[in-house]
Protein backbone atom coordinates (compact mmCIF):
# COMPACT_ATOMS: atom_id res chain seq x y z
CA UNK A 1 0.00 0.00 0.00
CA UNK A 2 2.81 2.41 0.89
CA UNK A 3 4.40 1.84 -2.51
CA UNK A 4 1.15 2.76 -4.26
CA UNK A 5 0.96 6.04 -2.37
CA UNK A 6 4.61 6.84 -3.10
CA UNK A 7 3.93 6.11 -6.75
CA UNK A 8 0.97 8.45 -6.81
CA UNK A 9 2.84 11.24 -5.01
CA UNK A 10 5.90 10.92 -7.23
CA UNK A 11 3.64 11.01 -10.27
CA UNK A 12 1.85 14.12 -9.02
CA UNK A 13 5.16 15.93 -8.54
CA UNK A 14 6.43 14.85 -11.95
CA UNK A 15 3.12 15.69 -13.66
CA UNK A 16 3.15 19.12 -12.03
CA UNK A 17 6.67 19.79 -13.34
CA UNK A 18 5.89 18.39 -16.80
CA UNK A 19 2.92 20.73 -17.10
CA UNK A 20 4.91 23.69 -15.77
CA UNK A 21 7.68 22.98 -18.26
CA UNK A 22 5.07 22.77 -21.05
CA UNK A 23 6.38 19.48 -22.33
CA UNK A 24 3.20 17.40 -22.45
CA UNK A 25 1.62 19.11 -25.45
CA UNK A 26 1.44 17.72 -28.97
CA UNK A 27 2.86 20.95 -30.38
CA UNK A 28 5.91 20.69 -28.13
CA UNK A 29 6.55 17.01 -28.80
CA UNK A 30 6.13 17.26 -32.55
CA UNK A 31 7.86 20.65 -32.49
CA UNK A 32 11.02 18.91 -31.31
CA UNK A 33 10.76 16.20 -33.97
CA UNK A 34 10.43 18.97 -36.57
CA UNK A 35 13.39 20.89 -35.08
CA UNK A 36 11.22 23.92 -34.39
CA UNK A 37 10.95 23.96 -30.60
CA UNK A 38 13.39 22.13 -28.36
CA UNK A 39 11.48 22.56 -25.09
CA UNK A 40 11.10 18.83 -24.48
CA UNK A 41 14.81 18.21 -25.11
CA UNK A 42 15.74 20.99 -22.67
CA UNK A 43 13.46 19.50 -20.03
CA UNK A 44 14.58 15.95 -20.59
CA UNK A 45 18.29 16.67 -20.74
CA UNK A 46 18.10 18.86 -17.61
CA UNK A 47 16.38 16.04 -15.74
CA UNK A 48 18.95 13.57 -17.05
CA UNK A 49 22.07 15.50 -16.06
CA UNK A 50 20.76 16.31 -12.56
CA UNK A 51 19.60 12.72 -12.07
CA UNK A 52 22.84 11.33 -13.49
CA UNK A 53 25.07 13.22 -11.05
CA UNK A 54 22.87 12.36 -8.07
CA UNK A 55 22.37 8.69 -8.87
CA UNK A 56 26.03 7.98 -9.56
CA UNK A 57 27.10 10.02 -6.53
CA UNK A 58 24.85 8.07 -4.18
CA UNK A 59 25.71 4.81 -5.93
CA UNK A 60 29.39 5.25 -5.02
CA UNK A 61 28.26 5.21 -1.39
CA UNK A 62 25.96 2.26 -1.99
CA UNK A 63 22.87 4.30 -1.18
CA UNK A 64 20.96 3.49 -4.35
CA UNK A 65 20.37 0.35 -6.35
CA UNK A 66 20.91 0.68 -10.11
CA UNK A 67 18.24 -0.95 -12.25
CA UNK A 68 18.56 -0.67 -16.00
CA UNK A 69 17.59 -2.69 -19.04
CA UNK A 70 19.89 -5.12 -20.84
CA UNK A 71 21.21 -4.20 -24.27
CA UNK A 72 19.39 -6.30 -26.86
CA UNK A 73 20.04 -4.67 -30.21
CA UNK A 74 17.20 -6.44 -32.05
CA UNK A 75 14.67 -5.24 -29.49
CA UNK A 76 16.09 -1.82 -28.73
CA UNK A 77 16.49 -0.85 -32.39
CA UNK A 78 13.30 -2.28 -33.98
CA UNK A 79 11.19 -1.44 -30.94
CA UNK A 80 12.72 2.02 -30.69
CA UNK A 81 12.07 2.69 -34.36
CA UNK A 82 8.46 1.46 -34.14
CA UNK A 83 7.86 3.53 -31.03
CA UNK A 84 9.20 6.59 -32.84
CA UNK A 85 6.90 6.09 -35.83
CA UNK A 86 3.89 5.76 -33.54
CA UNK A 87 5.03 8.71 -31.44
CA UNK A 88 5.24 10.84 -34.60
CA UNK A 89 1.60 9.99 -35.35
CA UNK A 90 0.31 10.43 -31.81
CA UNK A 91 2.45 13.30 -30.56
CA UNK A 92 2.31 12.06 -26.98
CA UNK A 93 4.38 9.48 -25.14
CA UNK A 94 3.30 6.88 -22.59
CA UNK A 95 4.38 8.79 -19.51
CA UNK A 96 3.39 12.28 -20.51
CA UNK A 97 0.06 11.75 -22.25
CA UNK A 98 -1.74 11.43 -18.92
CA UNK A 99 -0.34 14.90 -18.28
CA UNK A 100 -1.70 16.11 -21.62
CA UNK A 101 -5.12 14.81 -20.65
CA UNK A 102 -4.71 16.50 -17.26
CA UNK A 103 -4.37 19.91 -18.87
CA UNK A 104 -7.42 19.31 -21.04
CA UNK A 105 -5.92 17.91 -24.24
CA UNK A 106 -8.52 15.19 -24.57
CA UNK A 107 -7.25 13.76 -27.86
CA UNK A 108 -4.72 12.06 -25.56
CA UNK A 109 -7.58 9.74 -24.57
CA UNK A 110 -7.41 8.11 -28.01
CA UNK A 111 -3.70 7.66 -27.56
CA UNK A 112 -4.19 6.07 -24.14
CA UNK A 113 -6.80 3.66 -25.56
CA UNK A 114 -4.51 2.87 -28.50
CA UNK A 115 -1.66 2.16 -26.12
CA UNK A 116 -3.74 -0.24 -24.06
CA UNK A 117 -4.70 -2.05 -27.28
CA UNK A 118 -1.05 -2.01 -28.39
CA UNK A 119 0.05 -3.55 -25.10
CA UNK A 120 -2.60 -6.27 -25.48
CA UNK A 121 -1.44 -6.99 -29.04
CA UNK A 122 2.10 -7.24 -27.81
CA UNK A 123 1.09 -9.72 -25.12
CA UNK A 124 -0.67 -11.82 -27.80
CA UNK A 125 2.36 -11.85 -30.12
CA UNK A 126 4.96 -12.16 -27.36
CA UNK A 127 5.39 -15.96 -27.62
CA UNK A 128 6.02 -15.64 -31.37
CA UNK A 129 8.37 -12.68 -30.97
CA UNK A 130 10.19 -14.46 -28.19
CA UNK A 131 11.12 -17.26 -30.58
CA UNK A 132 11.99 -15.15 -33.60
CA UNK A 133 12.96 -11.55 -32.92
CA UNK A 134 13.71 -11.07 -29.26
CA UNK A 135 17.17 -11.76 -27.94
CA UNK A 136 18.80 -10.89 -31.27
CA UNK A 137 22.10 -9.22 -30.39
CA UNK A 138 21.80 -9.70 -26.65
CA UNK A 139 24.78 -8.12 -24.89
CA UNK A 140 23.25 -8.23 -21.42
CA UNK A 141 23.62 -5.48 -18.85
CA UNK A 142 26.05 -3.02 -20.35
CA UNK A 143 26.83 0.59 -19.50
CA UNK A 144 28.67 3.14 -21.60
CA UNK A 145 31.68 3.26 -19.21
CA UNK A 146 31.92 -0.56 -19.35
CA UNK A 147 31.66 -0.52 -23.13
CA UNK A 148 34.54 1.90 -23.61
CA UNK A 149 36.41 0.86 -20.49
CA UNK A 150 36.73 4.16 -18.63
CA UNK A 151 35.71 5.56 -15.26
CA UNK A 152 32.01 6.44 -15.21
CA UNK A 153 32.66 9.95 -13.94
CA UNK A 154 34.62 10.71 -17.09
CA UNK A 155 31.55 9.73 -19.13
CA UNK A 156 29.29 11.79 -16.84
CA UNK A 157 31.48 14.89 -17.23
CA UNK A 158 31.71 14.56 -21.01
CA UNK A 159 27.97 13.95 -21.24
CA UNK A 160 27.17 17.05 -19.18
CA UNK A 161 29.60 19.18 -21.20
CA UNK A 162 27.91 17.98 -24.38
CA UNK A 163 24.45 18.76 -23.05
CA UNK A 164 25.47 22.26 -21.92
CA UNK A 165 26.96 22.93 -25.37
CA UNK A 166 23.70 21.73 -26.91
CA UNK A 167 21.69 24.08 -24.63
CA UNK A 168 23.89 27.02 -25.62
CA UNK A 169 23.36 26.23 -29.25
CA UNK A 170 19.55 25.96 -28.78
CA UNK A 171 19.47 29.37 -27.11
CA UNK A 172 21.64 30.93 -29.78
CA UNK A 173 19.33 29.57 -32.48
CA UNK A 174 16.22 30.50 -30.50
CA UNK A 175 14.92 26.92 -30.58
CA UNK B 1 18.11 30.89 -20.81
CA UNK B 2 14.65 32.43 -20.78
CA UNK B 3 12.84 32.17 -17.46
CA UNK B 4 9.41 33.56 -18.09
CA UNK B 5 7.46 34.19 -21.26
CA UNK B 6 3.98 35.00 -22.47
CA UNK B 7 2.64 31.56 -21.56
CA UNK B 8 0.68 31.94 -18.31
CA UNK B 9 2.31 30.19 -15.35
CA UNK B 10 4.98 28.32 -17.31
CA UNK B 11 8.43 27.66 -15.93
CA UNK B 12 11.67 27.40 -17.84
CA UNK B 13 12.05 23.82 -19.10
CA UNK B 14 15.58 23.85 -17.65
CA UNK B 15 14.23 24.57 -14.16
CA UNK B 16 11.25 22.20 -14.39
CA UNK B 17 13.48 19.49 -15.89
CA UNK B 18 16.21 19.96 -13.29
CA UNK B 19 13.67 19.71 -10.48
CA UNK B 20 12.34 16.52 -12.08
CA UNK B 21 15.89 15.17 -11.89
CA UNK B 22 15.81 15.81 -8.14
CA UNK B 23 12.46 14.01 -7.88
CA UNK B 24 14.03 11.02 -9.65
CA UNK B 25 16.96 10.96 -7.19
CA UNK B 26 14.67 11.10 -4.15
CA UNK B 27 12.40 8.42 -5.62
CA UNK B 28 15.29 6.04 -6.26
CA UNK B 29 16.80 6.63 -2.81
CA UNK B 30 13.54 6.35 -0.97
CA UNK B 31 11.64 3.62 -2.79
CA UNK B 32 14.16 2.22 -5.28
CA UNK B 33 11.88 3.18 -8.16
CA UNK B 34 13.22 4.63 -11.39
CA UNK B 35 10.72 6.38 -13.67
CA UNK B 36 8.97 4.33 -16.33
CA UNK B 37 5.54 4.24 -17.89
CA UNK B 38 4.96 1.66 -20.59
CA UNK B 39 4.67 -1.41 -18.34
CA UNK B 40 1.58 0.24 -16.84
CA UNK B 41 -0.20 -0.11 -20.17
CA UNK B 42 0.49 -3.84 -20.13
CA UNK B 43 -1.00 -4.10 -16.65
CA UNK B 44 -3.98 -1.98 -17.72
CA UNK B 45 -4.53 -4.12 -20.81
CA UNK B 46 -4.42 -7.19 -18.58
CA UNK B 47 -6.90 -5.71 -16.14
CA UNK B 48 -9.33 -4.78 -18.93
CA UNK B 49 -8.75 -8.15 -20.57
CA UNK B 50 -9.69 -9.90 -17.35
CA UNK B 51 -13.14 -8.32 -17.60
CA UNK B 52 -13.81 -9.74 -21.07
CA UNK B 53 -11.71 -12.88 -21.30
CA UNK B 54 -10.12 -13.89 -18.00
CA UNK B 55 -9.05 -17.35 -19.31
CA UNK B 56 -7.14 -15.78 -22.19
CA UNK B 57 -5.33 -13.34 -19.89
CA UNK B 58 -4.39 -16.14 -17.50
CA UNK B 59 -2.87 -18.04 -20.44
CA UNK B 60 -0.70 -15.31 -21.83
CA UNK B 61 2.90 -15.49 -20.69
CA UNK B 62 3.35 -11.73 -20.88
CA UNK B 63 0.59 -11.14 -18.34
CA UNK B 64 2.23 -13.67 -16.07
CA UNK B 65 5.46 -11.70 -16.30
CA UNK B 66 3.60 -8.44 -15.72
CA UNK B 67 0.65 -9.29 -13.52
CA UNK B 68 -2.51 -7.25 -14.13
CA UNK B 69 -2.51 -5.32 -10.87
CA UNK B 70 -1.90 -1.86 -9.46
CA UNK B 71 1.73 -1.19 -8.69
CA UNK B 72 4.04 1.77 -8.04
CA UNK B 73 4.38 2.60 -11.71
CA UNK B 74 0.70 2.52 -12.60
CA UNK B 75 0.00 4.87 -9.68
CA UNK B 76 2.88 7.03 -10.91
CA UNK B 77 1.28 7.29 -14.36
CA UNK B 78 -2.08 8.19 -12.79
CA UNK B 79 -0.28 10.73 -10.60
CA UNK B 80 1.11 12.46 -13.70
CA UNK B 81 -2.47 13.12 -14.80
CA UNK B 82 -3.38 14.50 -11.37
CA UNK B 83 -0.23 16.65 -11.10
CA UNK B 84 -0.75 18.16 -14.52
CA UNK B 85 -4.41 18.82 -13.76
CA UNK B 86 -3.46 20.63 -10.54
CA UNK B 87 -0.74 22.70 -12.21
CA UNK B 88 -2.88 23.67 -15.20
CA UNK B 89 -6.03 24.55 -13.27
CA UNK B 90 -4.02 26.48 -10.69
CA UNK B 91 -2.20 28.57 -13.30
CA UNK B 92 -5.22 28.98 -15.58
CA UNK B 93 -3.61 27.16 -18.49
CA UNK B 94 -6.10 24.27 -18.45
CA UNK B 95 -7.83 24.18 -21.81
CA UNK B 96 -10.18 21.61 -23.30
CA UNK B 97 -8.82 20.89 -26.74
CA UNK B 98 -9.38 17.83 -28.93
CA UNK B 99 -7.26 18.86 -31.91
CA UNK B 100 -3.77 20.30 -31.30
CA UNK B 101 -2.99 23.65 -32.99
CA UNK B 102 -0.14 22.32 -35.10
CA UNK B 103 -2.24 19.38 -36.25
CA UNK B 104 -5.23 21.61 -37.08
CA UNK B 105 -3.08 23.93 -39.17
CA UNK B 106 -1.99 21.04 -41.33
CA UNK B 107 -4.84 18.52 -41.28
CA UNK B 108 -7.89 20.54 -40.33
CA UNK B 109 -10.00 20.72 -37.20
CA UNK B 110 -11.81 17.37 -37.42
CA UNK B 111 -11.51 15.65 -34.03
CA UNK B 112 -12.48 12.34 -35.68
CA UNK B 113 -9.53 12.40 -38.07
CA UNK B 114 -7.20 13.41 -35.24
CA UNK B 115 -8.70 10.72 -32.99
CA UNK B 116 -8.22 7.92 -35.51
CA UNK B 117 -4.59 8.83 -36.17
CA UNK B 118 -3.89 9.25 -32.45
CA UNK B 119 -5.41 5.84 -31.72
CA UNK B 120 -3.36 4.11 -34.42
CA UNK B 121 -0.27 6.00 -33.30
CA UNK B 122 -0.87 4.81 -29.76
CA UNK B 123 -1.09 1.17 -30.85
CA UNK B 124 2.16 1.36 -32.84
CA UNK B 125 4.00 3.36 -30.18
CA UNK B 126 3.10 0.97 -27.37
CA UNK B 127 3.89 -2.14 -29.41
CA UNK B 128 7.27 -0.57 -30.13
CA UNK B 129 7.85 0.47 -26.53
CA UNK B 130 7.20 -3.06 -25.27
CA UNK B 131 9.45 -4.51 -27.97
CA UNK B 132 12.17 -2.01 -27.05
CA UNK B 133 11.54 -2.84 -23.37
CA UNK B 134 10.90 0.79 -22.46
CA UNK B 135 9.69 4.24 -23.45
CA UNK B 136 11.21 7.75 -23.16
CA UNK B 137 10.79 7.49 -19.37
CA UNK B 138 12.22 4.04 -18.79
CA UNK B 139 14.88 4.07 -21.48
CA UNK B 140 15.25 7.80 -22.00
CA UNK B 141 15.33 9.22 -18.49
CA UNK B 142 16.12 6.22 -16.32
CA UNK B 143 18.36 4.37 -18.77
CA UNK B 144 20.50 7.33 -19.80
CA UNK B 145 20.82 8.55 -16.19
CA UNK B 146 22.39 5.17 -15.39
CA UNK B 147 24.53 5.37 -18.55
CA UNK B 148 22.92 2.19 -19.92
CA UNK B 149 23.81 1.51 -23.55
CA UNK B 150 20.27 0.15 -24.09
CA UNK B 151 18.78 3.49 -23.00
CA UNK B 152 20.95 5.51 -25.32
CA UNK B 153 20.32 3.26 -28.35
CA UNK B 154 16.56 3.13 -27.76
CA UNK B 155 16.38 6.91 -27.30
CA UNK B 156 18.25 7.52 -30.54
CA UNK B 157 15.83 5.29 -32.43
CA UNK B 158 12.78 6.86 -30.75
CA UNK B 159 13.89 10.10 -32.33
CA UNK B 160 14.88 8.55 -35.67
CA UNK B 161 11.40 7.01 -36.00
CA UNK B 162 9.71 10.18 -34.80
CA UNK B 163 11.64 12.41 -37.18
CA UNK B 164 10.86 10.10 -40.13
CA UNK B 165 7.13 10.11 -39.31
CA UNK B 166 6.88 13.87 -38.86
CA UNK B 167 8.80 14.34 -42.12
CA UNK B 168 6.21 12.16 -43.84
CA UNK B 169 3.31 14.00 -42.23
CA UNK B 170 4.51 17.56 -42.43
CA UNK B 171 6.80 17.79 -45.47
CA UNK B 172 5.66 20.17 -48.15
CA UNK B 173 4.52 22.91 -45.79
CA UNK B 174 1.05 23.71 -44.54
CA UNK B 175 -1.93 23.57 -46.83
Amino acid sequence: MGMLIYGLLTGILFGFLLQKGRVVRYDKQIGALRFQDMTIIKFMMSAIIVGMVGIHFFDTFGLVQLLYKPLVLGENITGGMLFGLGWGLLGYCPGTQGGALGEGRWDALWGILGMIVGAGLYAETYPFLMKNVLNLGNYGYLTIPQLIGVNRWLVVIIFIAGVLALFRWFEKKGL
Amino acid sequence: MELGNKDEGSWSPYIAGGLSGLVIIVSVMWTGQFFGASTSFVRSAGMLGKLTGPERVAQLEYFIRYLPKLDWQLMFVIGIFVGSLIASVWSGSFKLQGVPDMWAERFGTSPVKRGIVAFIGGIIAMFGARLADGCPSGHGLSGIIQLAVSGLIAMIFFFVGGIIMTRLLYSGGNK
